[in-house]
């Protein structure tokens, strides 16, 4: 494992860091070109206006294997539209938002970026020599450039996240890791020993989607997750503000938000609603969502206080 | 080296020479393998990990030998080796084809289903999922899981159900249900990326039969070992039949589970040539703007990548996306390969050779019409190889035949009506009567 040269306790980002500094973090997903450049330029402007601490941005892959069904739509409709590395870049450059921004793709999207001359970030890559190596160096030197503090890579376990992790510090990003109910011993050890900004708590098995229920797995991996200083982001499931107050009063320091936002994304694409109406309804339920976390946070500060 | 170890060439030797042991303990093969999968399937995949090391390399609890006895009496096996005498006379060469086709179900897909439906109730596990493209994987599996009394569902894209309708009344009659995939193309990868879905949500008593030589270990080393039987009695029948090994072994090459199979037992033995070949299709070009390669030959034009938990070579453009394949055969229809083949051909071991559509079909007429075997598509492209490539071969070939082409027959009429081809029936007097 590399050495890490940490701006803060938990990480390089600071503005992620900061996130999670004050109370609970309100950290929503939606796929960037979904369903098309200019639409999600002001969805994620309204994501940013109700309340996000961090906004998780999803670069479309071809075979996105950890997604529902709901999120795997939005990242066909992105694709369709056009999306790529590029204009993802492009994106975070242009939308300007004060939410810090965390990249979610797959590995091969990373792993081949820059790796054909003349294609791909040419100005940061003039200097060359890494342009035509494959690895994960020049997407994060891309991404850094373009904003971007932090990465989640779904299909990256930790054996094999060096070169990445190494990529990482030598830019400034944080590498988010994923820890399912059933990660613990030894797997849980590498990937904790390995993450930095916040782990990924996921809340259930199974693959993302909006659900009705929360699960008793996420206060058994809060529990098992305790004794480590990063901060702890539960996210698969979550669809309301309650649902929201629930997972933060049981500890958690920050709520991750995919499938009922893309549910309102594909409702508008459905619908064919005005880019502004859904926006609207993006910032609503955000609002929703962060007030519901606000309410855990109180509740839980609250029960710590009067013991 | 290998004369003297051949005379006790005991599958069970073979199966601890360098060549096999490779991958075996960490999943790797060279640059090439790996377990990229989404945390929540690690568990899945470290218990398999387990289970395969314990039964399958250990044979704990006599795992390998009812596997055996299973192939033995459900399957068939021994598979013969068959001396094909007019394409012997045509190349003026001894050509052998291994006749994976006489494997119950039609090709050597039992093999593999076979082996992991039997592990998974080693394991504990009650219900069985898998991945088809063409529907022989789906049928085999289909078939395995009423064998050994498990309940089995099969994910295949919407498009293949369409073009693949026998094979899915098969493996309903087998009492397996068929789940149709709407996204993407609805073709192969995107019925392998359900299936993982799937399996994410159920790890804990469902079994994912993963159908070749791909996706994260332990797969690609089980899957191999499973069909490994297949050269470990080609080599064993070619020391009895001619008294030395083969001078060349020919197999199709789409995922490679019967390439591989067809090579394992020969990867120690450097005088004999492995060719795989792989599915040209129309073109080897690309298109690069609509994100389509007019064929699978991921080994001989594809590029290192990482795709359904495994680094290895791809069909992908510049950004990373993966391709849309294409190929006159769907069971070769496939944007990657599997690791272990990636490797060999880095290493130069293997010879990738690509094969296009119109020779394959020629190939499918000609085996039809001379030896009365009438081959899948995919094998086709081996004979298609065999035609173009046979002067560069040595003394002993053997072909694996890895399947028969009945399921094959309605695009066979289809695509020989394309062409003008030699050995091919004319049918046009019977349009429309099939």
């Amino acid at each position: 494992m590399s050495e890490r040269t940490a701006e803060t306790e938990t990480g390089n980002s600071a503005a992620i860091a900061e996130a999670f500094a004050d109370g609970p973090a309100y950290v929503p997903y939606l796929a960037v070109g979904d369903p098309s450049y200019e639409a999600s330029l002001e969805y994620v402007r309204a994501l940013d206006r109700g309340g996000a601490d961090v906004i998780e941005l999803g670069l479309p892959f071809s075979e996105p294997i950890a997604e529902g069904s709901t999120i795997q739509g939005a990242l066909v409709r992105s694709l369709d539209a056009g999306m790529t590395p590029d204009r993802f870049f492009a994106f975070a450059e242009e939308v300007d938002v004060d939410a810090p921004l965390v990249c979610m793709t797959y590995y091969n999207l990373i792993y081949q970026y820059g790796t054909e001359a003349g294609e791909a970030g040419s100005a940061s890559e003039a200097n060359g020599a890494a342009a035509s190596e494959t690895g994960p160096r020049a997407f994060v030197e891309r991404a850094a450039a373009a904003g971007i503090e932090g990465l989640v890579v779904p299909d990256l376990p930790a054996e094999e996240a060096d070169p990445l992790r190494e990529a990482c510090d030598e830019f400034g990003l944080d590498l988010v890791f994923i820890v399912a109910p059933t990660t613990v011993g030894d797997r849980l050890d590498r990937i904790m020993g390995r993450v930095s900004g916040y782990v990924y708590v996921q809340a259930r098995l199974g693959t993302t989607g909006a659900r009705d229920d929360v699960s008793d797995q996420t206060t058994e991996s809060l529990d098992r997750l305790a004794e480590y200083d990063v901060p702890k982001a539960v996210g698969f499931g979550i669809s309301a503000g309650e649902h929201a107050e629930r997972i933060v009063s049981g500890g958690a320091d920050g709520i991750i938000v995919g499938s009922a936002l893309i549910d309102i994304v594909a409702e508008g694409v459905e619908g064919d609603l005005p880019t502004a109406e859904v926006a609207d309804r993006l910032e609503a339920l955000s609002r929703e969502l962060k007030e519901g976390a606000e309410r855990g946070y109180a509740a839980r500060i609250g029960a710590a206080e009067s013991r | 080296m290998s004369e003297t170890e051949s005379t006790t060439s005991e599958a069970g030797e073979l199966s601890r020479r360098p060549g096999r042991e490779r991958g075996r303990d960490d999943g790797k093969f060279g640059r090439y393998g790996g377990q990229y999968v989404p945390e929540a399937l690690m568990p899945a995949i470290e218990e398999l990990t387990d289970a395969y090391e314990r039964y399958v390399l250990g044979n704990e609890d006599g795992f390998m030998d009812e596997f055996r006895e299973r192939l033995a009496d459900f399957g068939g096996r021994p598979i013969p080796l068959q001396r094909a005498d007019r394409l012997s006379e045509r190349y003026d060469t001894d050509v052998f084809l291994k006749r994976e086709d006489l494997l119950h179900g039609g090709a050597h897909k039992l093999n593999n289903a076979l082996g992991q439906v039997l592990l998974a109730k080693y394991m504990g596990k009650e219900r069985i999922i898998a991945e088809t493209g063409a529907g022989q994987h789906g049928t085999a599996t289909a078939m395995a899981a009423a064998h050994l009394d498990m309940p089995c569902e099969i994910y295949m894209g919407e498009r293949d159900i369409n073009r693949q309708r026998p094979n899915v009344f098969r493996m309903k009659l087998n009492g397996a249900e068929v789940n149709p995939v709407t996204a993407g193309r609805g073709t192969l990868k995107e019925a392998i990326s359900e299936t993982m879905r799937d399996w994410a949500t159920t790890v804990e008593n469902t079994h994912y039969v993963i159908g070749s030589i791909v996706g994260p270990h332990p797969f690609p080393v089980m899957v191999r070992d499973f069909q490994a039987v297949i050269s470990e009695e080609m080599r064993e029948q070619s020391l009895e039949r001619t008294g030395a090994l083969p001078t060349d072994v020919v197999a199709c090459a789409g995922g490679g589970s019967n390439t591989m199979g067809s090579f394992a037992a020969f990867v120690d033995d450097d005088e004999v040539a492995l060719h795989a070949v792989e599915a040209g299709g129309s073109t080897l070009e690309v298109d690069e703007e609509a994100g389509v390669a007019p064929n699978s030959a991921s080994l001989y034009t594809g590029e290192e990548g990482v795709l359904h938990g495994a680094r290895t070579k791809l069909l992908q453009d510049s950004d990373g996306q993966i391709m849309e394949s294409h190929s006159i055969s769907s069971g070769l229809d496939y944007a990657g390969v599997g690791p272990e083949l990636a490797y060999l051909v880095d290493e130069g071991r293997v010879n990738p050779v690509a094969v296009d559509d119109d020779a394959a079909l020629e190939g499918f007429h000609r085996l039809s019409s001379t030896e009365g075997i009438i081959p899948a598509l995919e094998t086709a492209h081996a004979f298609g190889f065999l035609e173009e490539h046979h002067e560069d071969l040595g003394e002993r070939v053997i072909v694996n035949v890895s399947g028969r082409g009945d399921k094959d027959l309605d695009a066979a009429i289809e695509e020989t009506d394309k062409r003008d081809i030699d050995e091919a029936p004319d049918m046009s007097m019977f349009t429309g009567g099939i």
